[in-house]
């Protein structure tokens, strides 16, 4: 067995076979996390007793002879923007450093609830702000496949664990593309489902008109079994969908011949050959099974940046404001009067880009701007939107990059907010326009670094995307 | 669009947030830059658009209202328990009200 490389049908086949137990995995598979964990840094907490009282749980319903859960003993590892109860949740900042959460997220409940095994909580960028996971308050993640480059971000840490091996799959979080893009700068499968598919209750919230859960794998079978796990309407989430939940891995071997592909002509222009020609590369792959392939466009996604960015800020300056050195996290030893804590608490406890994006906020929903900026924002969202639905009246899917170019090198983007906010361009739409979109492993450039394809369909068929993406990575041998 | 150091200072006091000299300067000139990027969206006419709020789907009538069923909430000593300074009860701040 190579704890390193486990899928999740291996986990459960060697449970049945008594080739281990679940407290034995879990054991070796927190102590080989631990061990490399240096090397990443991806890992912020380890919840061992956590993990080994749900591995217990596990043995004990083998023993049983009871249904273990479709996650049975599957080591797993939490973005630490989702609360965990008694385990430590920090959000990567200094505001949240000592915080211990009285409860548990919905989808975190529902993980366990399927035999699955928190093994700790992920690094990632400050309350998910950022594209390199170099925003974390603890250090940034170095990416597994190289480690003086960034693992992307903000799930860099939960995209890192599963490239590295350090955990079989993670729950990440999805606001502008921070599942899909570290997962195709550390060379894994990473999906942002449909807006509302997976309850947020328990994550804390960055933008919530934006915001979704999301699963990360080293198989795209692994990412639709946890997908299914985690989904579907929870009461304690008003926005949560109460759409039924397909069985999206009993799916996957369902033919993708005659579906129609899309690819917008404003993803490709300018595009770097070294992940323009890997992209065309999959599109051939997936032609040869039998899809139909066109041009489509997308005519406003140039403004899709400027959208973003707006409306994204607005929501993190009014969901931020309750971080206040009053009731959780850590208070300024300089809060002689009400109003110094709060804004002490604040500037002390926030860091650089998090400070940054809740004074844009703050001034685009500043009086005199509102209707300039933010406004102006949630129409050109809805141009945005209306664009992906009338290129799927002609297409099932769309196929993109997931980013203009592979993983940077530490430091090299970090004092350019611009620069670095441009480089979500192919992710931030799909968060706007609510749609699920995931990233397949699509080969490396010629420096050996990994390139993410994006698939992108309807609301709600993630299905589809699954499939498209279970047989292209059959066919081309992508896996990580 | 071109902000100021006095412009900074003030968004700043609304979003209750303490900056170094470095940060407003910093602020000044970041802010500034994403800003001029963002008037790009003036290039649209979107007079007979409508705003988007949330994604939407189709769903009954007062579908996501749920049953007003009783639940324990978290008991007063569990919500505390991460407060930076609680007595008696409560959460505790800064005298508010001088006597």
């Amino acid at each position: 067995m190579n704890i390193a490389k486990l899928t999740i049908p291996e986990v459960q086949d060697g449970l049945r076979r008594k080739q281990f137990t679940a407290v034995e995995l879990t054991t070796e598979a927190l102590r080989f996390a631990q061990a490399e964990n240096p090397k990443t840094n991806a890992y912020l907490t380890f919840s061992d007793e956590r993990a080994l009282a749900a591995a217990a749980r596990v043995d004990a319903k083998l023993a049983a002879g009871e249904q273990i859960g479709s996650l049975g003993g599957v080591p797993i590892a939490v973005k630490d923007v989702i609360v965990t109860k008694d385990v430590k949740t920090t959000c990567a900042s200094k505001i949240l450093s000592n915080y211990i959460p009285p409860y548990d997220a919905t989808a975190v409940e529902r993980l366990e609830a399927a035999g699955g095994i928190i093994l700790g909580k992920a690094n990632c960028d400050e309350f998910a702000m950022g594209s390199s996971n170099e925003n974390s308050a603890f250090g940034p993640v170095r990416n597994p496949v190289a480690l003086d480059r960034v693992p992307g971000g903000s799930s860099g840490g939960s995209a890192a664990v599963v490239a590295q091996g350090t955990a079989v799959v993670s729950l990440g979080s999805d606001t502008g593309g921070s599942i899909r893009q570290p997962a195709s700068f550390c060379g894994c499968v990473g999906v942002t489902p449909t807006y509302g598919r997976v309850s947020r209750y328990g994550l804390v919230a960055f933008a919530s008109s934006l915001d979704h859960i999301g699963p990360f794998s080293r198989t795209v079978a692994d990412s639709a079994t946890l997908l299914g796990a985690i989904a579907g309407r929870d009461e304690r989430d008003a926005t949560s969908a109460r759409h039924p939940v397909p069985d999206y891995a009993a799916l996957l071997g369902d033919s993708v011949k005659g579906l129609k592909l899309g690819l917008p002509k404003e993803y490709f222009a300018g595009l770097a050959p070294e992940t323009g020609d890997r992209i065309m590369a999959g599109v051939e792959i997936l032609k040869q099974l039998g899809c139909e392939v066109t041009e489509v466009s997308l005519p406003h996604t140039e403004y899709a940046i400027a959208t973003y960015y707006i409306i994204c800020t607005a929501e993190v300056s009014a969901n931020l404001s309750r971080f206040d050195g009053a009731r959780y996290g850590v208070r300024s030893s300089k809060s002689d009067t009400l109003s110094d804590m709060y804004k002490n608490s604040r500037g002390e406890g926030f860091g650089t880009e998090v400070k940054r994006r809740i004074m844009l906020g703050s001034y685009v929903l500043s009086h005199g701007y509102y209707d300039a900026f933010y406004l102006k924002a949630q129409k050109v969202r809805n141009l945005l939107t209306q664009d992906f639905t009338k290129a799927f009246e002609q297409v099932d899917a769309l196929i993109t990059p997931v980013s203009p170019f592979p993983a940077f090198k530490i430091g090299e983007k970090v004092n350019d907010p611009i620069q670095m906010y441009l480089s979500d361009i192919y992710t931030i739409t799909g968060d706007l326009a609510g749609i699920p979109c995931m990233s397949v492993p699509c080969g490396t450039t010629p420096d050996g670094l990994p390139v993410g394809m994006q698939i992108l369909t309807k609301h709600f068929a993630e299905d589809v995307m699954f499939r498209l993406a279970h047989q292209y990575e059959k066919a081309g041998g992508f896996t990580a | 669009m071109k902000l100021t150091e006095e412009n900074v200072r003030y968004v700043a006091g609304l979003a209750n947030l303490t900056l170094s000299e470095q940060e407003i300067h910093q602020y000044t000139e970041d802010l500034s830059g994403i800003l001029t990027h963002m008037e790009k969206l003036n290039e649209l006419d979107t007079s007979n658009v409508e705003p988007m709020t949330q994604v939407l789907f189709a769903d009954e009538e007062n579908g996501s209202l749920r049953e007003d069923i009783e639940h324990t909430p978290l008991s007063n000593e569990v919500a505390l328990a991460n407060a930076p300074v609680s007595g008696a009860g409560y959460f505790k701040v800064p005298k508010v009200i001088e006597r």
